[in-house]
Order: structure tokens, then C-alpha cells, then sequence
């Protein structure tokens, strides 16, 4: 540092130094578009592999509701039944996601900040929902939601049902999604935040919710995306009444047992084109707040 | 003062990590804590900040009992060894949160930020994120963002500790003139004697949780209060059960009373210095002096030499810590 300047001067090492490079441009910041041949390799088999599996049997669905023309798509939808078991499904899948946002960031809370008897059991209990085969989850359901509840709750073929069955297959996702993350945040943030001044709900609005974002929308994508789907636990559970209990992948298979496969296939792209929407919306709000920052 | 602490003891388990502590900083200096890894540095900073809390005794921060009161009332800026950065923030922003917490106007909290990234040179930075940043730089942030709020007190905790040592050379002496512009009363933590004799205008030795010394870069280094204080200052070495700094030893070829005598065991060339090591019927000494110095005395391997501490040279009484010298 050969410079003079009086009062504390630094080297400033950045973008600015080389001719012509104006101040501010950080380079670094895009990153470009070229591959090593290993990532072009992993590029490869990722595409391959998921076309294989996904986009491929997806483009055959659509494929097959297509070759229906337009009219098997405005007729589906224009059955009354179908459409209330569209509208059944998505509004439980969304009502049962929002719902998990605030129990399963509670739940990875208190699993990774909170030291109580019991934490361990409960940590490996969180994921007996995912790991039950649905069928079977139907039936623990209806032992304490079913006519013959010992709480005095009986769910069984009514609506809450259908939530109670969504709720209960989605719980892990977002507490499993948010938990790594919250045991990977710094305390020294935490503490520094705390050291300017900021109030301890402050410092979760501010400080912490902003980091378990992602790892939250991600959880949630995953929650509805599986609601939408579910369908063993509810063959016990809801009675699949038309209008009433019946949900979209319910419909779908009634379709098929009909032999009608192009209704079958025309729901099955609706449902399709829900979750793609969704997934694509909630990426979208996880990027709008991450810039907002 | 700025800082009092009056007999702060902290126990974790049973674990006695401070021991009594009393120390006085003064307000507008810069104070180093130094000591040993595992010391209590950090500790002891941690309960300034309130970010701890100390089993007994007080802390008074410009003359207010801050014993009992949470980190946001301290009005404290603490800058921690791995930044502490709010990654989802810009650095304009992160430099920000402290004023925009406490509802400043927003064209105040504007000028403020540009204000503090030009003094830590961060202007062209403003609307970065963190993660672009480099070490030294987000160092600089963090500082920025702690001197926001105006704090009585500035806390550092190895603040260029996770950094090579160029840059940790250069930020301190940065942090020596950003300190003389701003004089802000500032304790920062170092394991380095180096850094805390150059920066510091005051030096608190700190070693398994007890205070050995406090006091300037001068006085410690010429009047060290025992031999811990001594080692951790320099190098030394046993000289006839007293504790010397190997400069400060004169070598002669001829007897000369009062001297030790001994055999030169090792030469060892280090750049411009040469180190002798010199076998004692005390024990092995080590004696530093310049290449031109040893070519002077013509001493080499094999050689019979007498040893004496130079006039003027401090020694203190004890074993050396890193020699075992069965003493007199
Ligand atoms: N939360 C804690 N629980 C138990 N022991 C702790 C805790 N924090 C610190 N200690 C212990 O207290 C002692 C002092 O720790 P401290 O972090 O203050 O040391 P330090 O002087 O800052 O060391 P370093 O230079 O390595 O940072 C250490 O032996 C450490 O193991
Ligand atoms: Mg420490």
C-alpha cells in the first residue's frame, strides 16, 4: 500500500482497479453458460433419467387426453361431479399446505431449539405419516376420527376427511425440509442482530424467517403436490361420495374402471397442470422474497 | 471509565472459565485482550456484550449498571471472527438493520449507510450481497454495521482471525486509523502478541480465566508482572533460572565472572538472524543475535562460550514455559 491519503485508507481489491472496467460491475455475478465435460456428463444422465421417468409417461398422458381433441377436455370438466372433486382437492391440498407452513416450521422449531423429554422420539415419529403404506394410514385415521371415536370425532365420509387424510400424509415434508436448515443457522447472526438492537421477534421476522424461506416454499411444493395425489388413505376414510368426499385421483380411477381412458387422461393433465402451476407460483413468491431481502 | 468489571466469575459446569476478573477499560482507547487459546477472551467479551451472562460480579458500561440488561439495551456493536453476515441482505442493508430497527427516518438511514461504507471503503459495494464479498471486505461490513447504531462501546472478537495473514496485517492497521478517526472505545480480542502490541493502546493479558496484567504494549513488554506474561510476549529462554528474551543475551569466547558457561550445540541461520543453542549445566539456551554479530564473534558449532543477560535487559525469576531448566 503505497498510498498517502491521510486518515485510514485500505486496498480496495475490486472490480474497479483494470481500465475500462467501470466501477460496480461485478463479474462475478452471472455466472456462465459452459459446462466441464463432467457437468456435461451429470447434465446428461439428469435429463435422461428424468425423462425417462417423468417427462416421458407425463407427454404420453397428455399425449393420450389430446388425441380426445378439446372436446374430452370441456367434457370432463364440464361434469359436474369431476369438477367438484377437482375443486374438492385443490382447495383441501391448498387449506392442508398452509396449514403445515405454520405447524411444520413450528414442529422443526421446536425439534432443533427446544430440549424436552422425549425430542428423539418424537424426531423419528415425524416421519411415520410418509413411511406408513396410505392404506394403512386410512386406517389409524378411522380409529380416532371414525364412527367409533374415542374422542367423540366423527369424521369419517364427511369432508374434514379428505383435510384430516391430507394433513396426515403431508405433516414430515416441510418439518423435514426446515430442520436442516435451522440447525445449520449461525447463533453469532442470531447474536448480532440481538447486539443492533433487535427485539427477539424481530429477529426471527427479520433474521431467521428469511432463511427458512426456500427451504419452507420447497417443503410446502412438495405438501401439496402429495395432497393432490393422495388417494389409499381415502378409500377408507372419506366413502369417495360423489359431490361430497370424492377426490380428483378417486374420479380418475372410477374413469378407468369405466374403460373410459381419455376422461382418465384429460383429468389426470388438469391435475397435472394444477401442480404446475402451483410449483411454479410458489417459486416464483420464494424468488420475489429473496430479492426483496 | 468506559467499561468496569468488578469480580466477574463464570463457570460453565464445572468449568471455572473467568476467575474473578476485574479490569477498568477507558473510554476512547483501543484495548487489547490477549491470551491464550481457551483463555476466557471470548467469554469475557460475550458478557460486556450480554450475550452471556456472568455467574457473579458487575459489569458497568459508561457508568450504568449493564450486569442485568439483555444485549438490545447494551447499545454495544460486537463483531464476531466469522462476520456474522445477514446473507439474505445487500451490505447497504445489512449496514442498515440497526438503524432501520430503531425507526430512524429513511433518508436519515441512507445518508448514514453511504456514510459508513465510505469509511470502511465499501461504497462501490453497497448493493452487493455478502456472499460476493470477500473475507476482509465482509469484515469491513460487519464493522460498518456495528458502528451504525453509534454505539458506546465497540467489541471485536478475533475479528481478523479467519483471515491470511497480508490482509489480518493490513485490517489491523486499517482498524488502527479507522479508530483514531472514529475513537470509539473499542476492545478487541486477539490471540496474537503481535497484533495486540501494535494496534492496542492498553493490553489485558488474560490466561485460564484470570487477569495476569493489564497495561500498555511498553510496560508489558518491559516490565512483565511474572513469566507467563513474559513468554507470551516473545520468545525466551532459561538463562541461569531466570527467564530472558535470546537477544538480550551477550556471548563471549573468553570467561567473564558472573557468566554461564556452555557449549554451542546448533547454529541456526533464520533470514538475517542466527540462533544459537547453547548447552548449560542449566539446561539448553537459545541465543538470537544478527549473522554480522556471530561472523564478529567468530563462534561456531563446537565452540566454549560464556553467557550473561545484557545490561538493561528484563529478566524475571521462574521456569520458562516452553524449557524445562532444573533451576538453581
Ligand atoms: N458454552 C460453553 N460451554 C462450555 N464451555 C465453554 C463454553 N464457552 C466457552 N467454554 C470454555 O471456556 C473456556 C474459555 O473459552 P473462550 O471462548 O472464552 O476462550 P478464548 O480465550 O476466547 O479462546 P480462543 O482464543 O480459542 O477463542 C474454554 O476452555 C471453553 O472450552
Ligand atoms: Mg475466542
Amino acid at each position: 500500500m503505497s498510498s498517502a491519503l491521510s486518515g485510514a485508507t485500505i486496498d480496495t481489491t475490486g472490480p474497479a482497479s483494470p481500465k475500462g472496467r467501470r466501477p460496480g460491475r461485478a463479474k462475478r455475478t452471472t455466472p456462465r453458460n459452459t459446462l466441464t465435460g463432467g457437468a456435461g456428463l451429470g447434465l446428461g444422465i439428469t435429463m435422461l433419467w428424468f425423462s425417462l421417468l417423468v417427462l416421458l409417461p407425463l407427454s404420453a398422458i397428455v399425449a393420450r387426453a389430446a388425441a380426445g381433441g378439446w372436446d374430452s377436455y370441456v367434457n370432463v370438466l364440464q361434469n359436474e361431479q369431476t369438477w367438484a372433486a377437482v375443486v374438492l382437492t385443490v382447495r383441501s391440498a391448498a387449506i392442508v399446505t398452509v396449514l403445515n407452513i405454520v405447524t411444520g416450521t413450528i414442529i422443526a422449531w421446536v425439534l432443533v431449539r427446544d430440549r424436552f423429554p422425549g425430542k428423539a422420539i418424537l424426531n423419528v415419529i415425524i416421519d411415520v405419516p410418509f413411511a406408513l403404506p396410505t392404506i394403512v394410514a386410512g386406517l389409524v385415521l378411522l380409529a380416532l376420527y371414525g364412527p367409533n371415536s374415542p374422542i367423540g370425532l366423527d369424521w369419517a365420509f364427511t369432508p374434514n376427511s379428505v383435510l384430516l387424510a391430507f394433513a396426515f400424509v403431508t405433516l414430515p415434508f416441510i418439518v423435514r425440509t426446515v430442520q436442516p436448515v435451522l440447525e445449520e443457522l449461525d447463533a453469532d447472526v442470531e447474536e448480532a442482530a440481538a447486539s443492533l438492537g433487535a427485539s427477539r421477534f424481530t429477529i426471527f421476522r427479520r433474521i431467521i424467517l428469511p432463511s427458512l424461506f426456500p427451504a419452507i416454499i420447497a417443503g410446502a411444493t412438495l405438501s401439496f403436490a402429495r395432497a393432490i395425489s393422495e388417494f389409499g388413505s381415502l378409500v377408507l376414510l372419506s366413502g369417495s361420495r360423489p359431490f361430497e368426499t370424492e377426490v380428483a385421483s378417486v374420479r380418475i380411477l372410477s374413469f378407468i374402471e369405466n374403460g373410459s381412458y381419455a376422461s382418465a387422461a384429460a383429468l389426470a393433465s388438469v391435475l397435472l397442470a394444477v401442480a404446475l402451476a402451483v410449483i411454479v407460483v410458489l417459486d416464483l413468491v420464494q424468488r420475489r422474497v429473496a430479492r426483496r431481502g | 471509565m468506559s467499561i468496569d468489571i468488578t469480580g466477574v466469575t463464570k463457570r460453565f459446569g464445572d468449568f471455572v472459565a473467568l476467575d474473578d476478573v476485574n479490569v477498568s477499560i477507558p473510554t476512547g482507547q483501543l484495548t487489547a485482550l490477549l491470551g491464550p487459546s481457551g483463555g476466557g477472551k471470548s467469554t469475557l467479551l460475550r458478557i460486556i456484550a450480554g450475550l452471556d451472562s456472568a455467574d457473579t460480579g458487575s459489569i458497568r458500561i459508561e457508568g450504568t449498571d449493564a450486569t442485568s440488561l439483555p444485549p438490545q439495551k447494551r447499545n454495544v456493536g460486537f463483531v464476531f471472527q466469522h462476520y456474522a453476515v445477514f446473507k439474505h441482505m445487500s451490505v447497504a442493508k445489512n449496514v442498515a438493520f440497526g438503524l432501520e430497527i430503531r425507526k430512524r427516518p429513511k433518508h436519515e438511514v441512507t445518508q448514514r449507510v453511504e456514510e459508513l461504507l465510505g469509511l470502511v471503503h465499501l461504497s462501490q459495494f453497497a448493493h452487493r450481497m455478502p456472499n460476493q464479498l470477500s473475507g476482509g471486505q465482509r469484515q469491513r461490513m460487519a464493522l460498518a454495521r456495528a458502528l451504525a447504531v453509534e454505539p458506546t462501546v465497540l467489541l471485536l472478537d478475533e475479528p481478523f482471525g479467519a483471515l491470511d495473514a497480508k490482509v489480518r496485517k493490513e485490517l489491523r492497521d486499517w482498524l488502527r486509523r479507522l479508530h483514531d478517526e472514529v475513537h470509539v472505545t473499542t476492545v478487541f480480542v486477539t490471540h496474537d502478541q503481535e497484533e495486540a502490541l501494535e494496534v492496542a493502546d492498553e493490553i489485558v493479558v488474560i490466561n485460564e480465566g484470570r487477569v495476569e496484567q493489564i497495561g500498555s504494549p511498553e510496560q508489558l513488554y518491559d516490565e512483565p508482572a511474572n513469566d507467563f506474561v513474559m513468554s507470551f510476549l516473545g520468545e525466551v529462554t532459561t538463562l541461569d533460572g531466570r527467564i530472558v528474551r535470546p537477544h538480550d543475551i551477550e556471548v563471549e569466547l573468553a570467561p567473564v565472572p558472573g557468566a554461564v558457561e556452555g557449549t554451542v550445540t546448533r547454529v541456526l541461520r533464520v533470514g538475517f538472524e542466527v540462533k544459537l543453542t547453547v548447552a548449560t549445566a542449566g539446561g539448553d539456551v537459545t541465543v538470537a543475535m544478527t549473522r554480522t554479530h556471530l561472523r564478529g564473534l567468530g563462534a561456531d558449532e563446537g565452540s566454549r562460550v560464556w553467557l550473561y543477560a545484557a545490561k538493561g535487559a528484563v529478566t524475571v525469576a521462574g521456569t520458562a514455559v516452553k524449557e524445562t531448566a532444573v533451576a538453581g
